[in-house]
């Protein structure tokens, strides 16, 4: 799968996008591509930079460093807005309305918007149309903003931690509206801290951590990485000369130790002694995804669930 | 597969434009803590100080005037809390950025808040005037009621702006104090709850930089009971006002979309 010729341009971009807020760096040369059809799952733990990607490509949060593109046009150009929808982190709509009310606002925003009824049940919430917002629980609102997300069946929806704060019940359901989407041709981009999660939908995975891309494939490609490994070592090598080692797959560093995840030890050991003949305290560990993630990501911030 | 729809024609502008309104003012008018108090304490205040307080008194010089001032206090709160409170709330919430990445032109956005502003102040303007007329016996020229109605009307426009510069800058819970603490000083000091000729001089010369000191005069004006500036200097100093608070507000959106 994926296998899609590399000329197909993708439907939106984010290259070497840095971004700050005050002393933090959020996003550190990020590169990103959604291709056309995918459920692209950007994975990481909460405070990776994932809503603030998702932010810079629609357009919501100013562009620093870097280019940010979506149908070859800045994110928040008027087109662009026409063929794209969102599902925010925070958000909320006015709780004195209907859920039947705040569609028929969004639907009118769209030359061709989907049907009511057909949002209504795509959303499941069919019993739910004369409600009013307030009135409803936190995964009921959650479906709702699903519901607004798909108003003008847009070729390119955005979802930001969209099960965040759902029971396992809504999780699962709303991962079969999200399923259903890609099978009706629609490009998706979703974050997520749950593991389970990226592997349950995405056609692609894109790992980041502290503000970088640390891995990226299909799910089956980084699951092959769970026969990867962690070379971790004392050395003089810089993390900026590790990373640029092509079966380099992440690196970090931990107090005195350099860590490079990969799935080719022995050649990255080669470039290592050849570098650093002296390099000490030498350990090479298999892992599984989850370890690997929790190694690259240290503090046990890493992902949840399982694979 | 292009869609070149970008470009919308000016009736989608206004459909989605009066569309917004009446959804804001379904949502506005749904809230008790917006509607009841907006609606009731001007014509509560002017039932008490003009109709029961003034009932066999020498003149109809009060009640007409305070059918002006209490106008224009009319039309302040739905204004100045409309866009105050119910903007940062909606900023808080995460509805506007919601907004933001939908085709919903800004411009619709602002013209429903005006827009719901204007049909409450219209509906207090309305039952003031009704109580002016039949219980305090108000006698005015037809076309000054007119002319009042649309002076004090026409107020909702710098007190909106006055509201979203403090929206655009202000977290919900402190607009709420804030919005609460400028309606009622701004009120008392420009003349709208007693006559500003009853304030310390250097208060007077003070209610020059309040905009709510110039719709109280302009409203005043249409029916000869004003402090006799001219005409020019309360559009010349309001227009100034508006256009400051409109400068306050965009900074404070653009410090919001640059975070």
């Amino acid at each position: 799968m994926s296998s899609e010729p590399l000329s197909t341009a993708p439907l939106a971009r984010l290259s070497g996008v840095s971004h700050r807020y005050g002393d933090v760096l959020a996003l550190d040369r990020l590169d990103l591509e959604v291709r056309e059809g995918d459920v692209l799952t950007v994975l990481g733990p909460n405070g990776a930079g994932k809503t603030t990607a998702v932010s810079l490509l629609l357009g919501t949060l100013n562009l620093q460093t870097g280019a940010a593109r979506v149908f070859g046009s800045a994110p928040d150009a008027a087109e662009v807005r026409l063929r794209r929808g969102a599902m925010l982190q925070v958000s909320g709509v006015p709780e004195t309305l209907t859920v039947g009310e705040h569609l028929a606002l969004f639907r009118a925003y769209y030359p061709s918007p989907l049907p009511t009824a057909r949002l209504l049940e795509m959303a499941g919430l069919q019993e739910l149309r004369d409600r009013r917002f307030g009135k409803l629980s936190g995964g009921q609102k959650q479906r709702v903003m699903f519901a607004l997300a798909l108003a003008g069946d847009p070729e390119l929806v955005f979802l930001d931690e969209p099960t965040a704060g759902l029971d396992l019940d809504g999780r699962r359901r709303l991962w079969d509206e999200i399923r259903g989407l890609k099978a009706a041709g629609r490009t998706a981009v979703l974050t997520t801290h749950y593991l389970e999660e990226a592997d349950a939908l995405a056609d692609r995975i894109a790992v980041i951590h502290r503000g970088r891309l640390i891995a990226e494939g299909t799910p089956e490609e980084i699951k092959s990485r769970t026969a990867g490994r962690v070379v971790r070592c004392v050395t003089t090598i810089s993390p900026e000369t590790a990373r640029s080692f092509p079966e380099a797959a992440g690196v970090e560093t931990k107090g005195q130790h350099l860590e490079v995840v990969t799935a080719e030890p022995e050649a990255v050991l080669r470039r290592m002694f050849a570098l650093d003949p002296e390099l000490g305290d030498l350990t090479v560990v298999g892992v599984g995804l989850e370890e690997a993630f929790l190694a690259l990501t240290g503090d046990g911030a890493g992902p949840e669930g399982e694979l | 597969m292009a869609v070149n729809t970008a470009r919308r024609g000016l009736l989608w502008h206004v459909r989605i434009a009066l569309l917004e309104t009446r959804f804001q003012f379904l949502s506005s008018l749904r809230l008790p803590a917006f509607a009841v108090p907006t609606l009731l304490f001007p014509l509560f205040f002017y039932l008490f100080f003009a109709v029961v307080f003034q009932a066999g008194g020498p003149s109809l010089t009060a009640p007409t005037y305070m059918l002006a001032t209490y106008g224009v206090f009319g039309i302040f709160a739905p204004s100045i809390f409309g866009f105050g409170v119910g903007l940062a709330q909606e900023r808080d919430s995460g509805a506007l950025l919601l907004k933001r990445t939908t085709p919903m032109p800004t411009f619709a956005y602002l013209f429903a808040r005006v827009g719901t502003a204007a049909i409450f102040g219209a509906v207090v303007v309305l039952l003031l005037f009704l109580l002016a007329g039949y219980a305090a016996g108000v006698e005015l020229h037809r076309w000054q009621w007119f002319a009042l109605a649309g002076a004090i009307l026409a107020g909702v426009l710098p007190l909106s702006a006055l509201g979203l510069a403090i929206g655009a800058w202000a977290k919900q819970q402190a607009a709420v104090a804030v919005v609460n603490l400028v309606f009622i000083a701004m009120s008392v000091l420009s003349g709208l709850w007693f006559p500003i000729s009853m304030l310390p001089g250097f208060l007077q010369d003070f209610a020059n930089v309040l905009p709510a000191y110039h719709l109280g005069q302009l409203a005043l004006k249409t029916i000869d009971l004003d402090l006799g500036r001219p005409l020019w200097f309360h559009l010349v100093l309001v227009g100034g006002q508006t256009a400051l608070c409109l400068a306050v507000a965009a900074a404070g959106f653009r410090r919001f979309s640059g975070r």
